[in-house]
């Protein structure tokens, strides 16, 4: 599974950190989302899509 | 509408929900707006650019009649919009970030400590209130900012007193008047020598863009100050009588400290203290759950209505903490989503955390419906709560 962040809408929340610290990161200055990885499986791919939910920017998507 | 008790949303919810999730009500001013009730419907609104969150548009739908303060109060983070919300938003969000207060554990664990220590000096019964709930994040948010804590009383009594939805108008305009000259002094002192906090900090990153914009921080310092004091310090009050009055719950959060992560969540949607912090006025017409809202509508998104909506979960009004509740509106949604809120669950995992487990025998000292709740308050939650252990 493939994942896309857009970094404008990014409100820095950090849910998306929360949810899996594996994958997501915020920016140091800015707080908006960094991606350590883009390409994800398994129960990690699961914490990914609740990352997709409760985002609250709707800033990050799953490509396939 | 009040809270049928002291735990669970107002009944008048469920019908609206069931029967009329998108209703026209009256508010206190004598103003109509209208009232979202379904989980789906409030985050929709929150994360629609087409709702407005300016607080000082004179159409927007505020319970209490804030004319006075309309012409001076310079708009903080909570009350703009795009363009300027989202560089405002990102100029001080790194400050909140995850792995940031995962970084202040070790110092507000040491500060709940102290307030432990300080709650079983005071001896039986103690006021859990004034020796953990307040001060905790109290200190918290003054060593964020750069805030002398020797002068929390001053501020705390002016924040609730803004928070107070009795409070008059002028006494409004004076906690206002208050807060501001001195919040305005303090950032003028460290102008001239800029510290190593997040005030100081944004001086110099405003420095570095060739800025200076002294009513902005001023402004900033009050919303977080204000947001960082009250809403924590009752999440801690309400969390501990709610955990207290659930044996079973609290055995599962002792016997795997790893549920305190959820727990944490659980209890903020269950109680969902600042519920009209999802206010909201239209720009443009926009459907909502079927029905059209008109441009210069006012729009109260119950988030606790939301955060108790039996399609998003299971037996809503059950406290169940291992249901994992992450998507709770507690904190709002979208581009205003709470920008404290990653240090608020730092603070209230490490106080659940450390509570329970010291004060093994901690009860509440007056039966639960006695307690003094704040019933008329912005943010709902305990004046105090008497507390015994042994
Ligand atoms: S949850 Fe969304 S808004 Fe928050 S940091 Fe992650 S991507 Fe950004």
């Amino acid at each position: 599974m493939k994942i896309a962040t857009d970094v404008d809408r990014c409100v820095g929340a950090g849910q998306c950190v929360l949810a899996e610290p594996a994958v997501f990161d915020q920016d140091e200055s800015d707080g908006t989302v960094v991606l350590l990885t883009d390409s994800v499986d398994g129960e990690t791919a699961e914490r990914v899509r609740e990352a997709t939910h409760i985002c609250p920017a709707q800033a990050l998507s799953i490509l396939d | 509408m009040e809270r049928r008790c002291p735990y669970a949303p107002p009944a008048e919810y469920d019908e609206l929900r069931a029967e009329n999730p998108v209703t026209k009500v009256e508010l206190p001013t004598g103003r109509q707006a209208w009232a979202l009730t379904r989980h789906e419907d409030v985050r929709a609104m929150l994360a629609d650019p087409r709702f407005s969150s300016d607080r000082m548009s004179p159409q927007f739908p505020t319970l209490v009649d804030n004319t006075q303060l309309r012409s001076t109060f310079r708009p903080s983070l909570i009350s703009m919009d795009p363009p300027e919300h989202g560089p405002a938003r990102r100029a001080v969000v790194g400050e909140f970030t995850v792995r940031r207060m995962e970084a202040l554990r070790p110092r507000i664990q040491e500060i709940v400590d102290q307030a432990i220590d300080d709650l079983l000096a005071a001896g039986e019964p103690a006021d859990l209130v004034t020796h953990v709930s307040l001060p905790v994040p109290s200190l918290v948010i003054c060593e964020q900012l750069g805030v002398p804590y020797a002068d929390h009383d001053f501020f705390q009594q002016h924040s609730s007193k803004l928070l107070n939805r009795e409070t008059a108008q002028e006494d409004r305009r004076d906690a206002v008047d208050q807060l501001t000259s001195y919040l305005g002094k303090l950032i003028t002192e460290k102008e001239a020598a800029p510290t190593d906090d997040l005030l100081g900090r944004q001086i110099v990153k405003q420095r570095e863009e060739g800025k200076v914009d002294h009513e902005a921080l001023v402004s900033l310092a009050f919303l977080l100050l204000v947001a960082g004091h009250e809403t924590t310090a009752n999440m801690i009050s309400l969390g501990t009588v709610a955990l207290l009055e659930h044996p079973d719950q609290l055995a599962l959060l002792l016997n795997d400290p790893g549920v305190t992560l959820n727990a944490v969540e659980e209890l903020l949607r269950y109680f969902t203290i600042a519920e009209l912090a999802t206010t909201r006025v239209a720009t443009e017409d926009v459907e909502i759950g079927g029905v059209l809202i008109r441009a210069g509508e006012g729009v109260l998104g119950l988030s606790n209505a939301a955060n108790h909506d039996p399609a998003a979960y299971d037996r809503p009004d059950e406290l169940d903490i291992a249901r994992g509740a992450r998507n709770h509106v507690a904190f709002g949604f979208g581009a205003h989503q709470c920008l404290g809120q990653n240090l608020a669950r730092m603070e209230l995992q490490i106080v659940f955390d450390t509570l329970f487990r010291r004060v093994p025998g901690l009860r509440i000292e007056k039966p639960i419906d006695e307690l003094d709740y704040k019933r008329n308050s912005t943010v709902y939650g305990l004046h105090s709560l008497p507390v015994a252990w042994s």
